[in-house]
């Protein structure tokens, strides 16, 4: 049945934008804080405030809109978009309708099926509202306006998606995109992106759209292919059964796998757009538009190739080095200080990735500064430390960022090159264990490593074991 | 000769000299107010209290030399729908009958600056909609000149107290001619700036893209001197604008030879009062005698100013006026179920009639399906009636009119038929919709006895040119009444 069906999916993206103050005040836009703390006259919707356009927010918004390829309009507006509501203190919501700040760009995505280009509509720029909370205990709601005027922009895809696959491809190309600009840490859980999904679906092959539907409330990227998968089949079924899909926007409750009617078309409102009065139009020079396009940094595609390219890295640890910018960033830092890519790559790769696994981190909470890895890795070249006791150091400088030299010192963590040192306790460990040595000598090749590991095991790991092989080695053999 | 009769200049000019002091003059206005307000009734809000402990500090700052303009420890009135910190600012509506603002507005901070004494806040028509001041939720205001008719508005507080003698000065706003209108009816002066000349921050909007705040006063010199005081350029107002020009006190020069003005020919046909037509012309007479040439001409679109303006003003309205939602501040309903029903009490107990007529009439306009056929439209005629503006200042410095149709009506006649009412604003309106400066200067009496207001409109950016030709007319006293 599924088969004789294709979905069209359209993408509304809001992004939380990484500026310090509010977009129409200098309120500070820092998550948390007590309630009401992070506001003015301005972003409580006093009587006789008024807004000022934070210039910031339409460099970001003009930043993502060349990465994605966008038109820009040098001259755009806001407009007021009316509707009650008490998280909107002014009960309109300064948005952009009329002339958006940018339009008619793309991005390309790559999934299982190759690579495809996905249109973006256009981008606008706006603020996001204050936060409810409903206390059904004492039967009140209460409102916090420090999220209010926090600066948001909208990004509107064309109808181009055709799976979930490619859904989240597209997000993911997105939050690179917008992540490596600076422009906003994209945190779904968070809600510093927040997506909503307008689907539909018709017959294969048919070029009329058919009714959508736009669901919110999607926290994740799992939620989202399961919000599309459910949704994709609750059409299908609805049409099968000779029911229409009624265009609505309804609400995914992703624990219970399924979604509920918001709003229908027919008691939509009437948001009353119009250009805002006390915002003169922002008018965008070639200039302003050169500045922003010079300060663009690298982007992912660009930089995994360089890696590929100019530092043989491996596409595949390539791609995750490039995975947050972060992440690229200290890999480049570090590789500058120490002048060895590959060995930076392995213990980001390796050491790190599993540390973060391990302690349920993401990329960006790694704090530790390149100058200390770089150390880390000099250490190790010069034989100060050795590997498994550079781990342990690795460690130490990826949760308390220590400085590796002075760790090591004061840790007594110097591998030890006195050959004489080395010997008496080979000498002693051979003593203790006669067994051993007859296995040997017995053809038990496995036997030597056991003494081996018993020697750096009573040298508390401080030396070479190549060094210590070869010194076992040498003294069964005599 | 009582302090009362002196206008804010001369009595700044007194307190300087340590002739008078702040408080002095404090303490004989705050008299003079219990004995009109009764009669009167100008201000919603006297701050007796407020205002004496400021008259000593200012004097204080006065005597330290730390003080010194023109306006230093003279005290004035300001317009209810400025906000004014610590001080409740109601608009004249019941929604924000308790609104204690938590700043100053940006004009009213200029002011004390300046070393204003700020008395108290004016009545006015609620949210500054109606041309009467009787649509103030606190009660009517009475013309001084006959307590049986109307002050004009909505800055009809302000406009009496200065008549009255209840203050030297006052602030007021225009967003239709809530200035000159008033002014003309009460006898007094008044100036509506070039938009973007005085900050509209802290100014309770009504309809942002015509509001502006201007001076009332006893005469030329001291409007000139109150719009120094108060315009500026303000960040915080993204249609503020940077001027040099600001020196308006440098205008004042009893000389209009060689000055070309221009009387709307359209503007002296139908609707207008005889007596009133009689006073402009006869103001245009002197101003001719004294150098200045005077010619009529046809300025077009006359007409379609009311219909543009109300319908930019009432869409603005009804998205400004959203906020007050009982939510926040001011006025909630008692008695509610849910949020919607109490959106919907709060309103319909805090708005009065005029406030809501203008709230639906915006609403509608904005809908889906009516904002090109009406509110575009009306954008197009708002861009034509600046154009025709235009082409009129190319040939004239300065363009007269009157300021009203008639002198001030009766109390209670206006509001039973608010079209009219509405069309009592056709001198006015289109100075707003094109964001012009404009005066009104007293020039006569009617037979009644009523004041009637010459209006002087200037070119934008051009306050100079018409405080110039205001001030020579002032000086020939022609108009004195």
């Amino acid at each position: 049945m599924s088969r004789q069906y294709e979905t069209v999916i359209g993408l509304e993206v809001h992004v939380e934008l990484a500026t310090k103050t509010k977009i129409f005040c200098g309120c500070s836009t820092r998550f948390g804080g007590a309630p009401n703390t992070h506001t003015c006259p301005v972003c409580t919707g006093m009587p006789g405030a008024l807004p000022v356009l934070n210039r910031q927010v339409v460099e970001y918004a003009l930043a993502v809109g060349l990465a994605a390829n966008c038109r820009i309009n040098r001259y755009c507006k806001f407009d007021r978009k009316n509707y009650f509501y008490p998280d909107n203190p002014q009960n309109y919501q300064i948005s952009q309708l009329y002339l958006p700040v940018c339009r008619d760009g793309w991005v390309e995505i790559e999934t299982s099926a190759g690579k495809k280009t996905i249109g973006i509509h256009e981008i606008h720029m706006e603020e996001d509202a204050g936060k409810l909370t409903h206390d059904e205990w004492e039967d009140c709601s209460l409102v916090d306006y420090n999220r209010s005027g926090v600066p948001l922009i909208e990004i509107v895809s064309e109808p181009d998606m055709r799976n979930g696959e490619e859904v989240i491809a597209y997000l993911e190309r997105l939050r690179l995109m917008i992540q490596y600009l600076g422009a906003s840490d994209c945190k779904l859980q968070e809600g510093s992106m927040r997506a909503d999904v307008n689907l539909s679906v018709r017959p294969l092959g048919s070029d009329r759209m058919g009714t959508r539907t736009e669901m919110k409330n999607l926290n994740s990227f799992k939620a989202i292919a399961r919000a599309i998968e459910g949704e994709r089949k609750r059409q299908i079924e609805r049409i099968e059964e000779g029911r229409p899909v009624v265009q609505e926007t309804r609400r995914w409750d992703d624990n219970k796998e399924c979604s509920y009617p918001m709003r229908s078309k027919e008691d939509a409102q009437d948001y009353r757009y119009f250009p805002d009065p006390d915002l003169t139009p922002v008018v965008i020079s070639d200039e302003w538009i050169d500045q922003v396009r010079r300060r663009q940094p690298e982007m992912q595609p660009e930089k995994m190739a360089r890696y590929q390219e100019e530092l043989g890295i491996p596409e595949y640890d390539a791609r995750i080095l490039t995975s947050t910018r972060h992440m690229a960033d200290l890999f480049e830092e570090t590789a500058a200080l120490c002048g060895r890519p590959k060995e930076v790559s392995n213990w980001l790769m390796v050491e790190a990735m599993r540390l973060l696994k391990e302690k349920e981190q993401e990329p960006e909470d790694m704090a530790f500064s390149p100058a200390n890895l770089a150390a880390l890795i000099g250490l190790v070249d010069r034989g100060v430390i050795n590997r498994t006791v550079a781990k342990t150091v690795f460690e130490e400088i990826f949760s308390g960022d220590v400085d590796p030299e002075r760790y090591v010192e004061e840790k007594g963590l110097k591998m030890v090159n006195d050959q004489g040192a080395i010997e008496r306790v080979i000498k002693q460990v051979i003593a203790a264990n006669p067994r051993s040595v007859e296995d040997y000598r017995s053809g038990k090749e496995k036997a030597m490593g056991f003494l081996v590991g018993q020697t750096m095991r009573a040298m508390k790991g401080k030396a070479d074991p190549a060094f210590v092989n070869r010194l076992v080695k040498e003294r069964l053999t005599k | 000769m009582s302090i009362l009769k002196l206008s804010a200049t001369e009595l700044g000019k007194k307190i300087r000299d340590r002739e008078l002091t702040a408080v002095e003059a404090t303490e004989a206005v705050l008299r003079q107010i219990r004995e009109q307000e009764p009669r009167i009734h100008a201000y919603v809000t006297v701050d007796e209290e407020g205002a004496r402990k400021r008259a000593a500090q200012v004097q204080a700052q006065i005597e330290a030399g730390t003080l010194k303009g023109p306006l230093a420890g003279v005290p004035a009135a300001v317009k209810d729908n400025l906000c004014t910190k610590g001080l409740k600012t109601t608009c004249s509506s019941n929604i924000l009958y308790n609104f204690v603002p938590s700043y100053t507005a940006e004009a009213v901070a200029n002011l004390e600056r300046a070393g204003a004494v700020v008395l108290g806040k004016t009545n006015m028509d609620e949210f500054a909609m109606g041309s009467t001041t009787e649509t103030s939720a606190f009660g009517v205001t009475k013309n001084p000149w006959d307590t049986e008719r109307v002050p004009g508005g909505s800055s009809g507080g302000s406009c009496a107290a200065v008549a009255a003698e209840e203050c030297f000065y006052a602030l007021g706003s225009d967003t239709g001619g809530s200035i000159r209108q008033p002014s003309s009816f009460c006898g007094v002066m008044g100036i509506k700036p070039t938009y973007g000349t005085v900050s509209r921050y802290g100014l309770i909007a009504y309809g942002s893209s015509l509001d502006q705040v201007g001076p009332v006063g006893k005469n030329v010199s001291d409007c000139a001197a109150v719009l120094e005081a108060i315009s500026s350029y303000d960040r915080k107002d993204s249609t503020s604008i940077p001027r040099k020009d600001l020196d308006f006190t440098a205008a004042l020069k009893a000389d209009v030879r060689g000055m070309k003005m221009g009387i709307p020919r359209d503007y002296l046909g139908e609707g207008l009062d005889g007596e009133v037509r009689e006073g402009i012309l006869r103001a245009a007479d002197v101003l001719r005698s004294l150098g200045a040439r005077v010619e009529e001409f046809d300025l077009s679109l006359t007409e379609y100013g009311i219909p543009a303006y109300y319908v930019i003003a009432s869409a603005e309205a009804s998205s400004n006026l959203s906020r007050f939602d009982g939510v926040k501040y001011g006025l909630r309903a008692e008695e509610y179920e849910g949020l919607h029903q109490m959106y919907k009490k709060s309103r319909s107990e805090g708005f009065g009639t005029e406030v809501k007529r203008r709230i639906m009439l915006g609403s509608f306009v904005l809908s889906s399906g009516y904002y090109d056929a009406y509110y575009l439209k009306a954008l197009r005629t708002k861009a034509l009636i600046k154009q025709a503006f235009d082409r009129a200042f190319a040939e004239y410095d300065v363009i007269l009119s009157p300021a009203a149709p008639t002198t001030a009506p009766r109390l209670g006649e206006s509001l039973k038929d608010p079209l009219k009412m509405y069309l009592g604003d056709i001198y006015t309106i289109s100075v707003n919709l094109a964001g012009l400066p404009a005066m009104t200067v007293p020039c006569g009496r009617d037979s009644k006895g009523l004041p009637i207001g010459l209006q002087l409109i200037g070119d934008c950016f051009r306050e100079k040119k018409i405080i110039q030709a205001a001030y020579a007319y002032e000086q020939s006293g022609e108009g004195r009444i």
